[in-house]
C-alpha cells in the first residue's frame, strides 16, 4: 500500500481550476503537512503567480516576526516553585523561624537553662503542617480538593515544603547553641509524622493543636518550671524517636484513603 | 487539527454521565441533599432552585469534594461514594465552585497551568491546553496579569478557564454568570453549547433566562429533592397566566415550586 497521493492528484490539488472532490482534497492536504517530498513535488506544479504570492507572504511574515515580541522562554523554575511553595504558608513559616531565632538568642543568654531550641523543635513544624491541609487557610481549597492530585501525596508535598524551611532553621539554631542535632531533628520529624497519622482521624489542624498542647503541658512547662532538661530529650533517646518516626510514618501511609476528600474536620 | 486517541473513540459503557440514587449529602449537620434521584447524560443541564435548596451541596458532592452520607452516586460509570479511588474520575472533571478561591500572586496563566497540573494532564499538553482555555473565555490579553488585578467578571471567566482546561467529560459550574455583563453572558452561552456537544455540563444558576437560552434540559430541586426534570419548553408549558413571573419561563418555575410546596405541606 502506497501512502503518497498519485502525481495526478497532486497536480489537480495544485491547480485551482481543476475539479477535485473534497475527500481527496483533505487527504492530500493532510499528507502534504507531513511529507516534504510531496510538498516539493507540488511546488513544481505551481504557476508563476502563485510563487510570487507565496514570496510576498513569506517576506511579510519574516518582517512581522522580526518586528514582533521575542518568544518567551518557558519558565520551568517558576512552575516548579508554584508546585512546591505554597504562598499562604509564608506567614506561618516566617513566624516559626522568628520564634526559633528568639529561642536560640535566649539560650545563648542563659546557657545553664535547658535548651529552648530542643524543647521547641518537636512543635516547630506543626503550625505549618496544620495550615498546609486546611480549608480555612487555603483560598483555593475547594478547587484543589476536587483534583486527582489532592490527597496524601499533596499533603506530603506541602509538609516537605514546611520541613525544607524548618529543618535548616533548627539545624542552624542547634549548631549555634551546641545541642545534639539528633535530639533536635528526630523529635521534629516524629511529631510531623504523628500529626499526619492522627490527622487521618481527627483532621490535620486538630491533630496539630492536640499534639502541640500535649507537648507544651507535658514537657515544656515542667522543664521551664524546674529548669531540668526533660528525660525524653536526653541524648540516649534518639533511637526511640527514630523508631517512632518510622512507625508513625508507615501508619500514615496506610491511611492514605482518608485524605482523598478535604473533610469538614480540616 | 489533533490526533484522536483510541480512548476517545471507544464506546462509553455507562448510560449516564451523572447517576445519583437516593443521594444524601450533609452540609454541616443538616442534610442539604435528601433522597435525590438524578440521571444526566450528554448536553447542557440547568440546575434551578431557591436559596437553600441544596444546589451548592449537590454540586460539591458531584465534584467529589464532599462525601455522600448515604445513597449511591456514579460519575462516568464509576462509583464515587464511600472509599472509592477517585483519581480516574477526577481527571475528567471540571469544577467551578461558588466561592472561587485563588492565589492572588499567581498570574492567570500560572494559575490555569497549576490547575492543569493538579488535574494530572500530560506535561507536554499543559501549555497548549492553558492557552486554548484562556482564549475560549476571551482573556488572552490578561494572561500575564496577576490574579489580584482582575475584575469580578474576569475572575469568573478565569474560573471557567481552569474548569475547561482538561476538556472535562463532566463540567460543573456553580453560578458561573455572576458578575458577567450581558455581552459576556452571550459569549458564555455560546461556550456552554460548544462544550455541551460531547460532554455533560451542569450549570447551577438563579437566572431562569440563562437556562432557557443555553440549556437542553432543566433540573429543579427544592429542599434537597428533585422536583422536576424536563426541557425548557416543558418548563414554560408548566406556567399559567396567574403565576408570578415576568417571562413564561419564570412563570413555569414559580408554578412548579408552588405546586411542590403545596404537596410537601400536606
Amino acid at each position: 500500500m502506497t501512502t503518497h497521493p498519485s502525481l495526478a492528484a497532486i497536480a489537480r490539488y495544485a491547480d485551482r481550476e481543476a475539479d477535485l472532490d473534497e475527500v481527496t482534497t483533505w487527504s492530500v492536504e493532510v499528507h502534504l503537512e507531513s511529507c516534504a517530498d510531496c510538498r516539493s513535488l507540488m511546488a513544481g506544479y505551481t504557476t508563476g503567480d502563485t510563487r510570487a504570492l507565496l514570496d510576498r507572504i513569506a517576506t511579510g511574515l519574516d518582517r512581522g516576526i522580526a518586528a514582533g515580541p521575542a518568544p518567551t522562554r518557558p519558565r520551568r523554575w517558576a512552575a516548579a516553585r508554584h508546585r512546591w511553595l505554597v504562598w499562604h504558608l509564608m506567614p506561618w513559616l516566617t513566624m516559626t523561624v522568628a520564634v526559633l531565632a528568639c529561642a536560640a538568642l535566649l539560650e545563648a543568654a542563659q546557657p545553664s537553662f535547658p535548651s529552648l531550641v530542643a524543647l521547641l523543635a518537636p512543635v516547630a513544624p506543626l503550625p505549618g503542617v496544620a495550615v498546609a491541609w486546611s480549608r480555612r487557610h487555603d483560598p483555593a481549597w475547594e478547587l484543589i480538593a476536587g483534583t486527582p492530585r489532592s490527597g496524601l501525596a499533596m499533603l506530603l508535598r506541602r509538609t516537605a515544603a514546611v520541613l525544607a524551611v524548618v529543618v535548616p532553621a533548627l539545624a542552624l539554631a542547634s549548631d549555634r547553641t551546641g545541642v545534639s542535632l539528633a535530639v533536635t531533628l528526630l523529635p521534629c520529624l516524629a511529631f510531623t509524622a504523628a500529626t499526619i497519622a492522627l490527622g487521618a482521624y481527627a483532621g490535620v489542624r486538630r491533630a496539630a493543636a492536640v499534639l502541640g498542647t500535649a507537648w507544651t503541658l507535658a514537657v515544656i512547662v515542667p522543664a521551664v518550671v524546674t529548669a531540668d532538661p526533660p528525660v525524653v530529650l536526653q541524648p540516649g533517646s534518639s533511637l526511640g524517636w527514630a523508631l517512632l518516626t518510622l512507625v508513625l510514618g508507615g501508619f500514615a501511609v496506610t491511611q492514605a484513603a482518608t485524605f482523598r476528600r478535604l473533610s469538614s474536620r480540616n | 487539527m489533533r490526533t484522536v486517541s483510541a480512548a476517545e473513540t471507544a464506546p462509553s459503557l455507562h448510560p449516564w454521565a451523572i447517576h445519583a440514587e437516593e443521594l444524601q449529602v450533609r452540609a454541616g449537620r443538616h442534610l442539604a441533599v435528601n433522597g435525590l434521584d438524578l440521571t444526566l447524560g450528554t448536553g447542557v443541564h440547568g440546575l434551578l432552585g431557591p436559596n437553600g435548596a441544596g444546589k451548592t451541596t449537590l454540586m460539591r458532592a458531584l465534584a467529589t469534594v464532599l462525601k455522600p452520607a448515604a445513597g449511591r452516586l456514579r460519575l462516568l460509570g464509576e462509583p464515587v461514594d464511600g472509599r472509592a479511588d477517585l483519581r480516574q474520575v477526577r481527571r475528567r472533571l471540571g469544577y467551578l465552585p461558588q466561592q472561587f478561591g485563588f492565589y492572588p500572586r499567581f498570574t492567570l496563566r500560572e494559575f490555569v497551568e497549576y490547575m492543569a497540573w493538579l488535574k494530572e494532564m500530560p506535561k507536554t499538553a499543559i501549555p497548549g491546553a492553558t492557552q486554548r482555555a484562556i482564549e475560549r473565555v476571551g482573556l488572552e490579553a490578561k494572561a500575564g496579569a496577576r490574579m489580584k488585578t482582575l475584575s469580578g467578571g474576569m475572575l469568573r471567566r478565569a474560573g471557567i478557564a481552569q474548569a475547561i482546561v482538561n476538556d472535562p467529560a463532566v463540567l460543573l459550574l456553580d453560578e458561573p454568570t455572576v458578575g458577567l455583563d450581558p455581552e459576556q453572558r452571550l459569549d458564555f452561552r455560546e461556550l456552554l453549547r460548544d462544550v455541551g456537544v460531547d460532554s455533560c455540563v451542569l450549570v447551577s444558576t438563579h437566572l431562569v433566562e440563562d437556562v432557557v437560552a443555553a440549556c437542553s434540559d432543566v433540573v429543579l430541586v427544592n429542599e434537597g429533592r428533585l422536583v422536576y426534570q424536563g426541557t425548557p419548553d416543558d418548563l414554560i408549558a408548566q406556567g399559567g397566566a396567574g403565576d408570578p413571573g415576568d417571562s413564561p419561563a419564570e412563570r413555569g418555575y414559580s408554578a412548579l415550586l408552588r405546586r411542590d410546596r403545596a404537596v410537601s405541606a400536606r
